[in-house]
């Protein structure tokens, strides 16, 4: 029966606006580094300048008495010695007598103002004794390599054995892949506002993307129960897996028990880019054995992801590069080793699409190297061996719920093709195109002179939500109830929201469910159960999930009462003169764990998407232009399309920034480029039009069948570029970002290593 | 401790900044607008535009000392009693605002160009947003809601 | 007060003079983001961006662009050095434009400054002034090195002055983005037809502008056969052997920006369309 006497605006499948938007344009959506409090000390923190010492001795007197300062702590004066770090507890909160990676914080300081505790980091005196850097993961992972952890340099190790590992096949492709450091470059960059509180306590407002696990690591830190560590979610402003780890969250608390003052700390650009995880670098070797027909029959992989000083969350990367390092394709036999090594670069740790993102990069480089090698259309290939309901992974979980691959590709290449061809250059030699559409752009390289164009195709996947028996849940709570204005229902959960639109979700999700128009989304905070991470695309699965069961249960009850008094459901007035509320711990399926082949059903679903890409190279210049990325994906339902299509397009705009322009540059651990200056990202004159297909192939499990949208978009885009790319330049191109260099002198990239695929790394021998 | 005269959102602003300050940090320390953001400091991003004398410019790069007399137009100056500026909810309507954080420089950048050029091409519009950086959208969205601002403003 | 807003050119040198620590903000594109990161604090800065007299552009005879001219003037009134007016297109962004000064790039003396090619090809004079009085110095005799130049530290840069050169000049930069680059590579080529002079003028390619002598005869060599008036292209050869010469010329290292290598080729790409382009200039 229907509640609502009018029809609701805003329901699931529409446009609806998100509840922020009109504060965000009006610049007063208060985002962490926005936050302000009355006595409010300002923290800073000091960060080693090397990537691998032993510290000899720290000395903060000239620091301490610079006007100001109010308190500095170096580990000595920590409370506890406990560590922390999302899936192992690896990392000192300040250094312990060693660095591992330049921009590891040394000490923290609580000023008057900011400028005061600069300077007293800059007056702090550290005698280092400078070790040699271990930069190369594949030499960390060797024999008599040293120890950077106890327990040797291997953070994890994931061996995916599927089928028949050595099978056999008539043509064969082999190859070497590197995929470079990425950086989230969140434009928020990190901050939070510590306030301790009369019990002792602390109240952290923390822009993060998962409350709860930030707490689990917070609390133990500073020796207090988890009752008495508040947190709230401050707005972000942006975070792609950047702000899954802690980074100054126990810095701020520390130093606001110290001092019992608020304290706030806010990185600039530069410490954001020392201050938090990156994509893992890759190296990625590979083979497939295809028969003559196109059929697929093995694919045998090596990949070695630099985890960098501590683990983050370089198990699941591992896990997942492995599980999904055939791509979305039928592939009978399979051995991957899929290994993360420690070394003293920069900690890698989540960033959209996690180890799919460098799989995909390889394996969709080899699926064109096949169709080359067998004369084959590159779609035809893909779509040949493409995945459906029924067929099995390389970890023998079946797909479901799924629209076929093959369709996703075919639909994905029948999109409009972009409308100009660059023509030859005029004699007259007067610029008949704008430059700006050119490559270089405003450069003002060439007027038609050295381009050619090339289009590319790539296909990629990824699970959505946790995987190998991780216990996932996520908490909501609704409540329906009557004001003065009428019927209003309030949802509260602890789902980060970083941009992505999980609020708009939340909001359509409880007026399509109750029939209620005004939904107020209430402040995330630890006040209620854990939502989980607002990663791995889960957010509009689980706690979309947990909120829509929170909603049913209110209609249950609601129904009850409206038995109870003999009246109608839609008598809301009168029913609600007492509000209803519910709380619901909402779970997925339960996935197995791992075994010693990685061959169970370890993940909850998966997501699919393919892209076509459409470049201009300036064969002179080795520069590239996008000319246009048409992408099919499937996305199950889409809950609010133009927010999807937002999720897409800002997906592709990452996977075009690390197919041509976005690296972290690293010279025996430091970081070179740590600026926008130098750390390029895609402006509005890079990204060109995207062509969006959004294909709704409902999952039986998943709120209104909705599956997660964030990641394909950043896996499967970045190969299609490169795939046009090398259609434009005949240039193998076997790395990612590609540089000029690559294209004008057809460098490839070698790890000076000679690695068999599916052997285990360790053994590799010098090239 | 420099005493700067400014005309800030209209409105006549006096405030004391040491030397070395930046416009972005006056704002949003000392005046009480905090809706300019801090994104790089070296203006590599845009995401603390403001309209000065009615020139589109980076506040983190404007030495407040030095800009005494000065008229600026922050993000807080668009839209009046409660309605949304045409831009504003252009943004909003067309999806172009997820995280938000270059939200505010997008919107002073789209309306300074819209005050110049009421029905700028598609390249014109890339052009004139090239100095600011959006890390969520793709720019898809923000290109369509600078149109739509377009048409509303001048009823294309 | 330490930071003094001057009203007009005497204003501010004599306020330069009379303070040692002073130094100079005009857009504050480049000092601002030195002061941001708490990498240089001057004790004084002498604030010139109001100077009306340095935002000037005349071209009777000569032409004089004043020290303060932002790029978005220069957008709209190019001094008539189309070469000026691709360097200025390529600037930073709108909002660097806005503010950014030729006079500014001139000062900071950055090898890879995107109007300071331009000025070189065209043989330009800086003009500066001081309590002292005026002094003029040849673009070549400018720059000493990264970021060095020849001004004293009372002086200030007034203008920079050229003969018209004509129509037939460009400017190329290279940059791994298409807006808010720093150039790895820049090339400035003008053809003064009626002085029968080519200027090459080369950006991140060495510690300071280089210029390209060898390649500038060998192209005007190209021209008098060709004839310098005509639009005329020259042929693929010629062009690639005038490439070849201009990134022999340059003095590329490899950086955090691009490889010397990539430099040198990228160069002889540049300057052979460089030539091709500007030759059918008219």
């Amino acid at each position: 029966m229907t509640l609502a006497r009018t029809r609701v605006r805003g329901r699931v499948g529409e446009s609806a606006p998100r509840p922020d938007g009109v504060p965000k344009v009006r610049g007063e959506f208060p985002y962490a580094s926005d936050l302000r409090e009355k006595g409010m000390l300002f923290g800073h923190t000091l960060r080693s300048p090397h990537p691998h010492a032993l510290i000899r001795a720290v000395d903060v007197t000239a620091a301490r008495a610079i006007s100001g300062v109010r308190v500095i702590l170096t580990e000595r004066d920590l409370p506890t010695r406990e560590r922390f770090g999302l899936m192992k507890r690896d990392q000192p909160v300040l250094a312990e007598g060693r660095v591992r990676y330049a921009g590891e914080a040394i000490a923290i300081i609580a000023a008057d103002e900011a400028d005061q505790a600069r300077a007293a980091a800059k007056a702090i005196v550290v005698e280092y004794e400078v070790l040699p850097p271990m930069s190369d993961p594949i030499a960390a992972l060797g024999p008599g390599a040293p120890a950077l952890h106890e327990g040797g340099n291997v953070i994890d190790d994931v061996l995916v054995v599927h089928g028949d590992p050595d099978a056999q096949a008539e043509v064969v492709v082999q190859g070497e892949y590197e995929v470079a450091m990425q950086d989230q470059a969140a434009l928020g960059p990190e901050a939070g506002l510590a306030i301790p509180t009369a019990d002792g306590g602390v109240t952290l407002h923390i822009a993060t993307q998962w409350l709860h696990e930030d707490l689990g690591q917070i609390a133990p830190a500073l020796g207090l129960p988890n009752e008495q560590v508040r947190l709230i979610l401050a707005g972000v402003g942006g975070a792609f897996g950047a702000r899954e780890d802690v980074t100054l969250q126990i810095h701020a608390c520390l130093l606001a028990l110290a001092t019992k003052r608020p304290v706030r700390m806010s990185y600039g650009r530069e410490e954001s880019f020392y201050g938090h995880v990156h994509r893992h670098p890759a190296r990625l070797f590979y083979e497939h054995g295809a028969r003559r027909d196109g059929t697929l029959v093995y694919v045998r992989a090596t990949i070695v992801l630099d985890g960098g000083a501590y683990a983050s969350s370089t198990s699941a990367v591992v896990a997942n590069a492995g599980c999904f390092a055939a791509g979305p394709y039928r592939v009978p036999n399979a051995r991957v080793r899929s290994v993360g090594a420690y070394t003293t670069n920069p900690p890698a740790g989540a960033m959209r699409g996690f180890g799919a993102v460098q799989a995909c990069f390889a394996y969709e480089a080899q699926m064109d190297k096949l169709a080359a090698a067998l004369d084959m259309d590159p779609v035809e290939l893909r779509a040949r061996n493409a995945v459906e309901d029924g067929d099995r992974i390389i970890t023998s979980q079946p797909v479901e719920g799924s629209e076929p691959v093959a369709n996703l590709l075919r639909r994905c290449a029948a999109l409009p093709m972009p409308a100009d061809e660059v023509a030859h250059p005029l004699r007259a030699g007067r610029p008949w195109r704008d430059p700006l559409l050119l490559p270089g752009g405003a450069g003002n390289l060439t007027h038609g002179e050295g381009i050619r164009r090339g289009t590319g195709f790539a296909a990629g996947f990824k699970n959505v939500c946790y995987s190998h028996g991780f216990d996932d849940v996520s908490h909501a709570r609704v409540r329906l109830e009557r004001t003065d204005g009428g019927i209003r229902a309030r949802v509260h959960t602890a789902a980060a929201e970083v941009g992505q639109g999980i609020v708009t979700v939340c909001q359509q999700i409880v007026r399509t469910a109750l029939e209620v128009e005004e939904v107020i989304v209430e402040t995330p905070d630890t006040t209620i159960g854990s939502a989980g991470s607002s990663s791995a695309s889960r957010q509009t699965w689980m706690t979309g999930g947990a909120v829509l069961a929170a909603c049913r249960e209110v209609r249950a009850a609601l129904e009850e009462r409206a038995l109870a008094r003999g009246r109608a459901m839609d008598e809301l007035a009168a029913l609600l003169d007492e509000p209803i509320e519910r709380s619901v711990a909402w779970r997925h399926r339960p996935t197995e764990k791992r075994d010693g082949h990685t061959q169970s059903h370890g993940h909850v679903a998966f997501l699919f998407a393919a892209h076509r890409a459409t470049v201009d190279v300036d064969l002179g210049t080795g520069l590239v232009k996008v000319v246009q990325v048409a992408t099919s994906q499937d996305v199950g339902k889409a809950i609010n399309p133009q927010a999807v299509v937002g999720q897409l397009e800002g997906g592709i705009a990452q996977g075009l920034g690390l197919a041509v322009m976005e690296e972290v540059l690293l010279r025996d651990g430091q970081v070179r480029n740590a600026s926008f200056t130098d750390y390029l990202l895609p402006t509005i004159l890079d990204m060109p039009p995207v062509v969006c297909d959004l294909v709704e192939h409902p999952h039986p499990d998943a709120p209104y069948g909705a599956k997660g949208v964030g990641e394909p978009p950043t896996i499967s885009s970045t190969p299609a570029i490169v795939a046009a790319i090398r259609a434009a330049t005949g240039r193998e191109l076997n790395r990612v970002p590609v540089r000029p260099d690559d294209i004008v002198f057809g460098t490839v990239a070698r790890s000076g290593w000679r690695i068999v695929p599916g052997s285990d790394p360790a053994m590799a021998a010098r090239a | 401790m420099n005493d700067v005269r400014l005309r800030v959102n209209g409105v006549a602003r006096q405030t004391a900044v040491p030397d070395h300050e930046s416009l972005l940090t006056t704002l949003r320390e000392r005046l009480g607008l905090p809706g300019s953001k801090n994104a790089c400091e070296q203006g590599e991003c845009g995401s603390c535009s403001v309209l000065m004398d009615s020139e589109l410019v980076c506040s983190c790069l404007v030495l407040t000392a030095g800009a005494d007399g000065r008229a600026i137009e922050t993000v807080e100056s668009l839209g009046a009693d409660g309605l949304l500026h045409p831009v504003q909810q252009a943004f909003v309507d067309a999806g172009a605002v997820q995280c938000g954080f270059c939200t505010p420089g997008l919107i002073v950048a789209a309306y300074a160009l819209l005050r110049e050029n009421p029905e700028p091409s598609d390249l014109e519009v890339r052009e004139a947003l090239s100095g600011n950086l959006c890390r969520c959208t793709g720019y898809g969205t923000i290109l369509a809601a600078v149109q739509r601002a377009s048409r509303a403003m001048y009823r294309r | 007060m330490a930071v003094h807003v001057a009203r007009d050119v005497d204003d501010a040198t004599r306020a330069v003079a009379v303070d040692e620590r002073a130094e100079l903000i005009a857009g504050g594109t480049d000092l601002m983001v030195e002061i941001n990161f708490g990498r240089r604090r001057p004790g004084a800065l002498v604030a010139i961006d109001r100077v009306q007299e340095l935002r000037g552009i005349s071209r009777s005879g000569r032409v004089r662009v004043g020290a303060g001219v932002t790029y978005t003037q220069l957008l709209a009134d190019d001094a008539g050095s189309a070469a000026l007016r691709e360097a200025s297109r390529s600037v930073g962004s709108p909002q660097i434009r806005n503010a950014g000064t030729i006079g500014g790039n001139i000062a900071t003396s950055s090898p890879a400054g995107d109007a300071l090619p331009v000025l070189a090809a065209l043989e330009a004079t800086i003009v500066v002034r001081s309590v002292r009085g005026e002094r003029r110095v040849p673009f070549a005799e400018w720059m000493t090195g990264p970021k060095r130049n020849g001004r004293a530290r009372d002086e200030i840069i007034v203008a920079a002055e050229w003969e018209s050169a004509g129509p037939k000049q460009t400017f190329m930069k290279v940059g791994t983005r298409n807006a808010m680059v720093i150039a790895v590579a820049s090339l400035a080529l003008v053809v003064d037809a009626s002085r029968r002079r080519v200027g090459v003028a080369l950006g991140s390619c060495g510690p300071t502008i280089l210029r390209a002598d060898r390649a500038q005869s060998f192209a005007a060599g190209v021209l008098d056969e060709l004839g310098w008036e005509r639009q005329a292209a020259p042929t693929e050869t010629a062009c690639a052997e005038f490439g070849a010469l201009v990134a022999s010329a340059a003095r590329p290292i490899d950086d955090v920006r691009g490889t010397a290598a990539y430099r040198s080729h990228v160069l002889s790409v540049m300057a052979a369309r460089a030539l091709a382009r500007v030759a059918v200039l008219g």
